[in-house]
């Protein structure tokens, strides 16, 4: 098969299979988030609510498309593009089993954290080109916040790479073969909790959640989107949660080993993926937000240093084993 | 807005560019319809001014056009997540003009039903407090349903007493319309074990919640010179260092009969606040208990059973009633003319006072202190408004 064809059919296939999962993901939150408050959830189109994300996604494609009066249009237009774009190229490099993948780089996952990063553009331009307060202050807390935790998320995710030599992920997932890298002792197991951590605060969730924050900005930065632009944006957060509990499985949870034939690879990636989102899912929903000052200060001063020391100290000490071994 | 308040934000102008901000009235944390117009420099809130008045229904010219039979079951309206207290200020004020005698179940019934909406308005606070706090998608949301739970169980209570479950008309003048119904009190007793329990698990769900602590202690600091200055009361003063309960000043409805703590913290923040009303809970229970072990038996009024509307006639004179409600002192006074009608009803309704404290401590806070602070206040626009 020609090379470009080849990425044409894979992206695709990727891109098809990443918005299919992105749709049941919400429905598995929503029932989660139910059963974790007492409720039922959805229950009513299908058996148990199965196809309620379908039900969703129509009521939204059939939504009106409201752009306000005072919108920067092309900006506003734009932005949830803008958004989803990035959110849905980081799959690319992620291989879902032993050289099954769109594109295996050798620089993986800086790739994966330098386009997962660009999402803020779009965030902002949907910010600013609302025209709206709630979505310009919203706007301005974003900007705040994915740059303070872009960089302990990025020293998580360089843990890993330092214990397996490699930057390309499936080099890192092979080293897992043995011991996972969640259960490295002290370097590894410190390394997930900061993972997950970070990616809360990537990832804009509950307590982290300070631009979306609905009592207060009521929807943050797309307050005024609605209809299918609406449902581009949510899309985009959904399929980047997706990406980073994908990375996190893959970093840290071995990626695709697992007991079974080799084909079950795939699937037992997706459970151990579906596990990072249940945990940060389960978080989201037991506790309340925190204050975007405070947000700040758990990043700089905590977050940010103890990565830092623990990335530093994970260094020397494959440099020991390797001249120590050598 | 205070002018004093107002003097202070223009002091504070830094040269920044200021944005203004409508919260409200239409607003996912406005707790019904208010609108704070909120001055920001970037994040940090240096004026509000609350605007009220979306929600208002002439009660006070209502009470003057409804007689005394009527009027109670209107009352419920002011405050609708303590219907009960509403009604029992308005009675209370009738009953001390015309001299009225309360026979003893009455007046414990009247204890029973109060506490209860105490507990039932307190679990409504505690969920949209940590909902404003939380949000809607986080776990904010989650102690919302738990507390609606909690609070559908003593709704559930209420409607098999009176067969509603919102605005009751239980009190009338010279007792309660309604005697309790076979099975009830065991009832009681089970709901109120229940939420007992429950109540620990919400103390160790958020206070132990680093988060939590975080946005609530310190925040939104009200001193007690402050607080008596402004004249807010209920829960919020007692939060600030104040002893300030009228069931204990001036018990009325026989609190006199019951042994229970006023709950008093020092700090003045939302923390304290919090503190305050999960001891408040507790208390009421206590109270339930108490009353249901002693309710004597006897009639539920000292008036016989209304036939018409225009039944109860209050002779010539004045008076001042006030109860203890959720939010803090409802009172409620009324002239009469020696007719089926009050001539002139005034109401003081709790939310209102306390709302006035806010242009004094939101000043100088971030947006999202805004939320925590103005549902730790706990008002209700209907009380507000009126």
């Amino acid at each position: 098969m020609p090379e470009p064809l080849y990425y044409a059919i894979a992206g695709f296939i990727v891109l098809n299979g990443v918005i299919g999962v992105v749709t049941y993901v919400t429905l598995l939150e929503r029932k989660f988030a139910a059963r974790m408050q007492s409720r039922v959830g959805p229950y009513r189109v299908g058996p148990h609510g199965l196809l309620q994300p379908i039900a969703d996604a129509l009521k939204l494609m059939m939504k009106e498309d409201v752009v306000p009066a005072s919108a920067d249009r092309p900006v506003y237009n734009l932005a949830p593009i803008v958004f989803l774009i990035p959110c849905m190229l980081i799959f690319a490099t992620i291989p879902f089993a032993p050289g099954l993948g769109v594109a295996d780089l050798n620089i993986g996952l800086l790739f994966f954290l330098a386009v997962s990063a660009m999402e803020i553009v779009g965030l902002f331009m949907g910010g600013w080109g609302s025209n709206n307060k709630y979505a310009l202050l919203s706007a301005m807390r974003a900007v705040n916040q994915i740059i303070s935790y872009d960089l302990p998320f990025i020293f998580a995710c360089l843990i890993p790479v330092v214990l397996a030599g490699s930057l390309r992920l499936s080099d890192i997932a092979a080293a897992q073969h043995g011991l996972w890298f969640a259960f490295y002792p002290v370097f590894g197991w410190l390394g997930f909790v900061a993972y997950v951590i970070a990616t809360l605060a990537a990832e804009n969730r509950v307590p982290f959640d300070i631009l979306e924050a609905e009592s207060e900005l009521v929807a943050g930065f797309r307050v005024e989107y609605s209809g299918m632009k609406f449902a581009l944006i949510q899309l985009g957060e959904y399929a980047h949660m997706l990406a980073t509990s994908f990375l996190g499985a893959l970093l840290f949870l071995g990626a695709w080993s697992g007991p079974g034939p080799l084909w079950l690879g795939p699937v037992w990636f997706l459970v151990k993926a579906m596990v990072v989102f249940l945990l940060v899912t389960w978080v989201r929903w037991s506790f309340v937000r925190i204050r975007v000052d405070q947000i700040l200060a758990i990043s700089w001063k905590l977050l940010l240093p103890s990565t830092l020391i623990l990335l530093m100290a994970t260094a020397l000490w494959v440099a020991w084993r390797s001249t120590a071994g050598a | 807005m205070d002018p004093e308040a107002r003097k202070v934000v223009e002091m504070g102008y830094g040269g920044s560019e200021r944005l203004t901000m409508n919260m409200g009235p239409q607003h996912p944390s406005a707790h019904g319809v208010f609108r704070a117009i909120l001055t920001l420099e970037g994040e940090t809130v240096v004026g509000v001014d609350a605007v009220i008045g979306y929600l208002h229904r002439c009660h006070e010219k209502l009470g003057e056009s409804l007689t005394y039979t009527q009027y109670p079951s209107i009352a419920s309206k002011t405050d609708y997540v303590a219907a009960m207290t509403s009604e029992l200020a308005y009675v209370r004020a009738a009953e001390i003009i015309g001299k009225i005698d309360v026979p003893k179940r009455a007046q414990y019934l009247r204890v029973i039903v109060a506490e209860l909406q105490r507990i039932a308005s307190h679990c409504l606070w505690l969920g949209t407090w940590c909902l404003d706090m939380g949000g809607a998608l986080g776990g904010g949301a989650t102690v919302f349903l738990y507390c609606i739970r909690e609070r559908e169980w003593v709704l559930d209570l209420f409607e098999a007493l009176t067969g509603a479950r919102l605005l009751y008309g239980f009190h009338q003048v010279g007792g309660v319309r309604y005697d309790i119904p076979a099975g009830w009190e065991q009832k009681v007793r089970e709901t109120v074990a229940l939420i007992d329990q429950r109540i620990n698990e919400y103390e160790d769900m958020l206070e132990s919640n680093a988060f939590f602590l975080a946005r609530t202690q310190g925040v939104g600091v009200v001193s007690a010179e402050l607080a008596q200055e402004v004249g807010i009361s209920g829960p919020l003063i007692r939060g600030s260092g104040v002893s300030y309960d009228i069931r204990r000043l001036e018990p009325y409805s026989s609190y006199e009969d019951f042994d229970f703590k006023v709950p008093v913290e020092s700090e003045g923040d939302c923390f304290a606040r919090y503190r305050v009303r999960m001891v408040e809970f507790r208390e009421s229970i206590k109270i339930v208990r108490q009353a249901l072990d002693g309710l004597p038996a006897g009639p539920i009024s000292s008036r016989p059973g209304v036939k018409s509307v225009g039944q109860v006639r209050i002779p010539k004179g004045e008076a001042y009633a006030r109860v203890e409600g959720a939010r803090g002192e409802v009172g409620c006074y009324l002239i009469a003319d020696g007719s089926a009608k009050p001539y002139r009803m005034k109401w003081r309704g709790a939310s209102f006072s306390n709302l006035a404290i806010l242009p004094h401590i939101i000043p100088g806070t971030k947006v999202a202190d805004v939320v925590a602070i103005m549902g730790s206040v706990d008002p209700v626009f209907g009380e507000v408004d009126r």
